[in-house]
């Protein structure tokens, strides 16, 4: 993979949004809940993906671009791209934890498999939805 | 004098002097030439990879086959390919230098070669390299043979045989009305005119390596002692050099430090291994890399023993991220610059050419030696000493049986003919390499004719604003854009995401694209 800044922005809100929001929407029913309503682990779940998004362009994506620099290719190896999901994850756990209560094994599972059927889209299947997307560093949007 | 013999009168339906003079032809100047007009809305030029992958896209676009015609002096286009591959050592069980995704038979590059080789091997090896590479390990590339196979299958699914003309392009000029008359020669007997003119709107060139050429100190030597058996270009047949090998001792000096250089090294490694050769290699760089190299710590190259590494032709971000803006934004001498700083000669780092070669050196039979090379003479007992001088210390020579040029010399774009003519006759000019110059979009710029188009691709326009120009996923992405500028003037439908999914199912299902 070769991103630019712009197109890992615009590849982690696009991925997020439909991938990530559709698989989450199919999960949360069948994870352990506890007391807590369906509608409030919705709520938390969906909030989940919103800070992933959040943290993840104003933290995350500066830092990965920043250490892309250091390569000769200017690329981020799809090896990298899986990895990053553990860091991530850590952080997106770390500010849903201050907002609602959450079951580790629960968020583990909803986190890793959102993460990795992210991935596995991204090195494939999503250059059949966009054809030019491997030309363009990521980006979705503009010309 | 006066010569006797009777004025050569030309073959009916040749080019006239007329016509080789105007650089604008009207209809009516070829009807009275006698040379036969067939009008196809567009025609690519060369038949070889280029031309492939643009004709592809164009079907899967939408265009049908009866709008395009490729015009080639070979039957198949992957048939130059592989007559260069095989002859530098690459069979077609052998690995190429090239991306899983570079796929020229499927514009998706889904799924890739990697993942083909997994099903078809029923293995998941291919799969965790991919994932794996290039941190953990080298770079997965297809066989050969694998992707000539895909190429077969693509060829027939888009009806490319039906839309090949044999024969060779001579010219291409503007036409007074718009659009192009291209000039192809055909095969003796097959046409009852010398030259059949091909009138268009659009015109693709995809005409390869404008030549290739010897290092000019071989070259004169080659000359000046008639020799051709003993200094050979690595992209010719030079099969007679391992087998002399094979059959007693001998010293051969390999020049280059690019990826033929390694795949002759491990051609003549293996002789020694498999079949008993006594082959000692004389390694020669004219830039001896040993180490990592670059400007600042932000562009270091890795590199040792003489080799500079680098997976692909360019990093890879210059097909589709940071490096691809960055030549888009350069022009004139920066953009040079920029080439400058990512060019030279680069091998891929591969384990198997490691071992081999740290095995060699151990062994006392490969060495390698920095310099120029600044005279050469035949030695007393049959074979040729080369004078070099190096960068530092003394001047020495090395005396060789054979002399192996790897170094890959590509010719000016002159010589070829039919980009010479666009040169003189049609407003072409050369980038701030000196190939052909092409717009963002690969027309060739100045030569917009009314309606018409000409664009370019392949390396004879290597120096624009697309470095990875030279290879299946650069030929890609220039069939790409120039379909999209095609589709912006309504030649053919942009693909969109509809399209995109509806023509892979049929490209799955191996079903034609109409």
């Amino acid at each position: 993979m070769t991103p630019t800044l712009m197109g890992r922005w615009q590849t982690r809100l696009a991925l997020l949004a439909t991938i990530g929001v559709a698989w989450t929407l199919l999960l949360t029913p069948l994870l352990p809940r506890g007391d807590a309503s369906l509608n409030d682990t919705y709520q938390l779940t969906l909030l989940a993906l919103a800070i992933t998004a959040l943290v993840g362009m104003a933290i995350w994506d500066p830092i990965y671009h920043g250490l892309q620099q250091f390569r000769w290719e200017k690329d981020w190896p799809s090896m990298f791209a899986l990895l990053v999901g553990a860091n991530e994850g850590v952080t997106t756990w770390l500010v849903l934890r201050r907002i609602g209560v959450v079951t580790p094994w629960s968020f583990v599972a909803l986190f890793a498999s959102t993460w990795f059927l992210i991935w596995l889209a991204l090195i494939g299947p999503i250059r059949l939805v966009l054809l030019r997307y491997r030309f363009r560093g990521g980006r979705i949007l503009g010309s | 004098m006066i010569d006797a013999r009777p004025a050569a009168r030309p073959r009916a339906g040749d080019l006239s002097p007329e016509l080789m003079s105007t650089s604008v032809w009207s209809d009516e100047l070829v009807a009275r030439s006698g040379i036969p007009m067939i009008d196809v809305p567009f025609v690519s030029i060369g038949g070889g990879m280029g031309s492939f992958v643009m004709v592809d896209l164009l079907r899967i676009a939408g265009v049908p086959a009866s709008n395009i015609v490729s015009l080639s002096n070979i039957d198949h286009p992957w048939q130059t390919y592989e007559y260069l591959t095989r002859c530098s050592q690459i069979p077609r069980h052998e690995r190429i230098r090239s991306d899983s995704s570079g796929c020229p038979d499927n514009i998706w590059a889904f799924p890739s070669y990697a993942v083909r080789e997994a099903w078809a091997d029923k293995t998941i090896a291919p799969l965790v390299s991919v994932v794996t590479e290039p941190v953990l390990t080298d770079y997965w590339t297809p066989r050969a043979g694998q992707v000539f196979t895909a190429l077969g299958r693509e060829a027939s699914r888009i009806r490319y045989p039906d839309m090949l003309a044999r024969g060779q392009v001579r010219l291409v000029r503007r036409r007074r009305e718009g659009g192009y008359f291209t000039i192809l020669t055909p095969p003796e007997g097959t046409s009852p005119t010398k030259r059949v003119a091909y009138r268009s709107w659009y015109v693709h060139l995809a005409v390869g390596y404008p030549g290739l050429q010897f290092l000019p100190d071989l070259q004169a030597y080659r000359e000046r002692h008639g020799d051709t058996t003993r200094i050979v270009n690595a992209y010719e047949p030079h099969e007679h050099v391992y087998e002399a090998l094979r059959r007693q001792p001998g010293t051969v000096v390999v020049r280059g430090g690019g990826i033929v250089a390694s795949r002759v090294l491990q051609r003549l490694m293996e002789d020694r291994q498999n079949h008993g050769a006594r082959t000692h290699i004389h390694h020669l760089f004219r830039t001896y890399v040993s180490g990592k190299h670059g400007r600042s710590v932000f562009s270091r190259r890795k590199g040792s023993g003489g080799f500079a590494y680098s997976g692909f032709n360019w990093p890879k971000s210059a097909w589709g991220g940071q490096l691809k803006e960055q030549f888009e934004r350069l022009e004139g001498s920066d953009r040079a610059e920029l080439y400058k700083e990512l060019g030279g000669a680069h091998t891929p780092h591969r384990k198997l050419w490691q071992q081999q070669k740290a095995r060699a050196t151990a062994d006392d039979w490969y060495q390698t030696y920095q310099g120029v090379v600044t005279g050469m003479t035949p030695s007393a007992r049959g074979g040729i000493v080369s004078d070099v001088r190096p960068d530092q210390g003394a001047p020495y020579s090395l005396e060789a049986d054979f002399i192996i040029d790897c170094t890959g010399l590509e010719g000016d774009i002159r010589e070829h003919r039919v980009l010479a003519d666009l040169l003189d006759h049609s407003g072409a000019g050369r980038n701030p390499l000196g190939r052909l110059d092409v717009e963002r979009t690969f027309e060739v710029r100045g030569t917009t004719n009314g309606f018409g188009r000409m664009y370019a691709s392949g390396s004879a326009t290597l120096g624009g604003y697309y470095a990875g120009v030279d290879t299946f996923l650069g030929l890609q992405y220039s069939a790409l854009t120039i379909a999209d500028d095609l589709a912006a003037q309504g030649f053919c439908r942009r693909i969109g995401v509809g399209r995109s999914i509806a023509q892979w199912i049929r490209w799955a299902r191996d079903a034609s694209t109409d």
